[in-house]
């Protein structure tokens, strides 16, 4: 495509430009570094101390892996939390991303009104997930909650820890199917067309001809869906803060360690473990991204 | 079974229906079926509006299955008591500087990537993208108590400290946002022809205004698809705002619907006008400016 004539490196440019070039790379990485790569280390190294946050650093002890033996073995809310994210994340993969991709797969086929099918369906996701919460809240709440004034019954939606889980489920499945039905409507409009005609022409049905022929060309797509909403159910967090912090039910890994650091007991060690158990699995998430996303260049 | 219509130029037309054909007297099912879905994603949004503009009294005497009462009352009163006018302009002096650092120095990284052919140039991408994907709560120690350690002049933050303060909060947003639009802006530029650098070097222009009149222009699409995007993400972000803003009355519109709560606990239609209210400068990029939001969320997932 380009010329390949010149341009190799930045032997060409001048000590000025050199200079400039540097600095547009360096002034952001050291902010990314600063601010994202540092406290990633540091939350591993925290979480082989004993820090409670208020002595001086260098009363700081190494303590091995302490902290993990009390998460697994001492610290109740932790093995809910675990549960609650992975229930979280199945409900998210086996119901709200299978949604998404059935309404644009719907919407794809281009019947009348696409535009207004398409709007409303992903209108949530302009919402945050705190606003979220709040707008369910009418729907939810014990004493003015419609579901209740429907159903005549008497369930604190937001606040019993049997049902509030999935309560906040279906108000989060609300917004991802939204996101995930944009990432895949703009993943079904590359297809080329010549693909589904010809297994038309081969006679093949409209839903063997998307499990055979479009969802593989889908590939990288699919696998950019599939890490966004690992992602997202692992980083959960804004929902469930606004209806209890957390707490009773909703207990999830991004509350446990935001409780122990801003909470009233400052267990930092503690915290940058949980912390770290966080960055271990969002890691293998991470990798399998960017492998997708460099891949094609 | 299906019957197979070939050849017919309309099979070939790429927006015609692709299901049936006239013969299969099922064509009202699926814009049935669709719009019955878009209704019930509407019903909770619609919910929350009709409800912010009626009465509590009456919806409290005659449910909320009935109809009137309507009054605008709750926008005023929720506006008064939660401070709005106050949340709204840190909103504003957070998102602003935010998007617009975001953007000019996801460039200079895009830029560099882009038009040098540096050995390392994907592994720096990496570095920052990763960036972007990793969840906040897991970093948030260290942050936490950095800022609280770093002191700054008082002009620019009234707590002494980056915790509690608009730059902390700016800086974070800023370090978290630039790795996907560097990723999205790398694609854009490197889609750009090379023969305009070479010319402009010819006549020589140094980097900086290969940068400023050549790739910037070019770029507006992609820039204005990522503004508004990056807008509504650091608009509605909430985490960081909630843990390092430690005073109420600092935080932004999205952290401070936290602090209703407790204020509108008994009355719903309040908390409907006042999450509406919320809502609007969102809502109005999604009625005004939905091309580029679309835009800018696709960029990244399919190369543009």
């Amino acid at each position: 495509m380009a010329s390949k004539r010149k341009y190799r490196g930045i032997d060409q440019l001048s000590t000025r430009d050199k200079v400039i070039v540097g600095l547009m790379v360096v002034v952001p990485t050291l902010i990314v570094l600063w601010l994202v790569w540092l406290p990633a280390i540091g939350s591993v190294l925290l979480s082989f101390t004993n820090w409670d946050g208020i002595g001086p650093l260098s009363d700081i002890k190494f303590v091995g892996v302490q902290n993990y033996h009390d998460i697994a073995t001492i610290y109740p809310p932790f093995w809910p939390a675990i549960q609650h994210n992975l229930i979280w994340l199945g409900v998210m993969f086996f119901i709200a991303t299978p949604l998404g991709i059935l309404f644009a797969v719907l919407i794809d086929r281009g019947v009348a009104g696409t535009r207004f099918y398409q709007s409303s369906i992903y209108l949530p996701v302009v919402l945050s997930l705190a606003l979220v919460g709040f707008i369910w809240q009418l729907i939810y709440s014990r004493d003015q909650g419609l579901l209740n004034a429907i159903t005549g019954g008497t369930t604190d939606w937001y606040g019993d820890p049997d049902v509030n889980l999935w309560a906040a489920l279906v108000a989060a499945s609300w917004r991802h199917a939204g996101y995930i039905m944009l990432l895949y409507l703009a993943g079904l409009k590359g297809v080329d067309p010549s693909l589904r005609e010809a297994a038309k022409i081969d006679g093949a049905s409209e839903t063997k001809t998307f499990f055979r022929v479009v969802f593989p060309v889908m590939r990288p797509i699919n696998i950019i869906v599939l890490v966004v909403t690992f992602i997202e159910s692992l980083r959960a967090f804004d929902l469930v803060w606004v209806i209890n912090k957390g707490r009773n039910g909703l207990e999830l890994i991004s509350t446990l360690v935001t409780q122990n650091v801003v909470g009233e007991a400052s267990r930092i060690g503690f915290g940058s473990a949980l912390a770290t158990i966080m960055l271990a699995i969002s890691s293998v998430l991470v990798f399998a991204y960017l492998r997708i996303a460099m891949k094609e260049d | 079974m299906t019957d197979i219509t070939v050849d017919t130029p309309r099979a070939k037309a790429r927006r015609a229906p692709r299901e049936g054909g006239p013969s299969s007297g099922r064509r009202w099912v699926m814009p049935v079926v669709l719009t019955v879905i878009s209704l019930i994603w509407l019903f909770p949004i619609l919910l929350a509006v009709v409800n912010s503009f009626r009465d509590y009294a009456y919806t409290a005497k005659y449910g909320y299955v009935s109809w009137g009462g309507f009054t605008i009352d709750n926008y005023k009163n929720a506006w008064q008591q939660a401070d709005f006018g106050i949340h709204f302009w840190n909103s504003l002096i957070i998102t602003v500087p935010a998007v617009l650092l975001t953007l000019f120095l996801s460039c200079c990284v895009a830029f560099v990537v882009a038009r040098f052919s540096y050995r390392f140039n994907l592994a720096l991408l990496g570095f920052f993208l990763a960036a972007n994907l990793l969840p906040p709560q897991a970093l948030l120690i260290p942050v936490y108590r950095m800022f609280r350690a770093i002191t700054v002049p008082l002009w620019v933050s009234d707590s002494g400290t980056l915790l509690n303060s608009f730059a902390g909060l700016i800086l974070v947003n800023v370090a978290f946002q630039t790795g996907f639009c560097a990723f999205v802006l790398s694609n854009y530029m490197k889609a750009l022809p090379r023969e305009l650098y070479e010319s402009a070097v010819i006549d020589g222009a140094g980097v900086l205004r290969q940068f400023f009149t050549i790739t910037l222009p070019l770029c507006r699409p992609a820039l204005a698809a990522l503004a508004v995007l990056q807008t509504t993400w650091i608009y509605n972000e909430f985490f960081w705002a909630t843990v390092l803003l430690q005073q109420g009355d600092k935080f932004p519109v999205t952290s401070s619907l936290n602090n209703l709560r407790g204020q509108f606990f008994t009355d719903n239609n309040l908390v409907a006008a006042g999450s509406m209210i919320v809502a609007i400068p969102t809502l109005i990029i999604f009625f005004v400016l939905q091309r580029h939001f679309v835009a800018g969320l696709t960029l990244g997932a399919t190369k543009g």
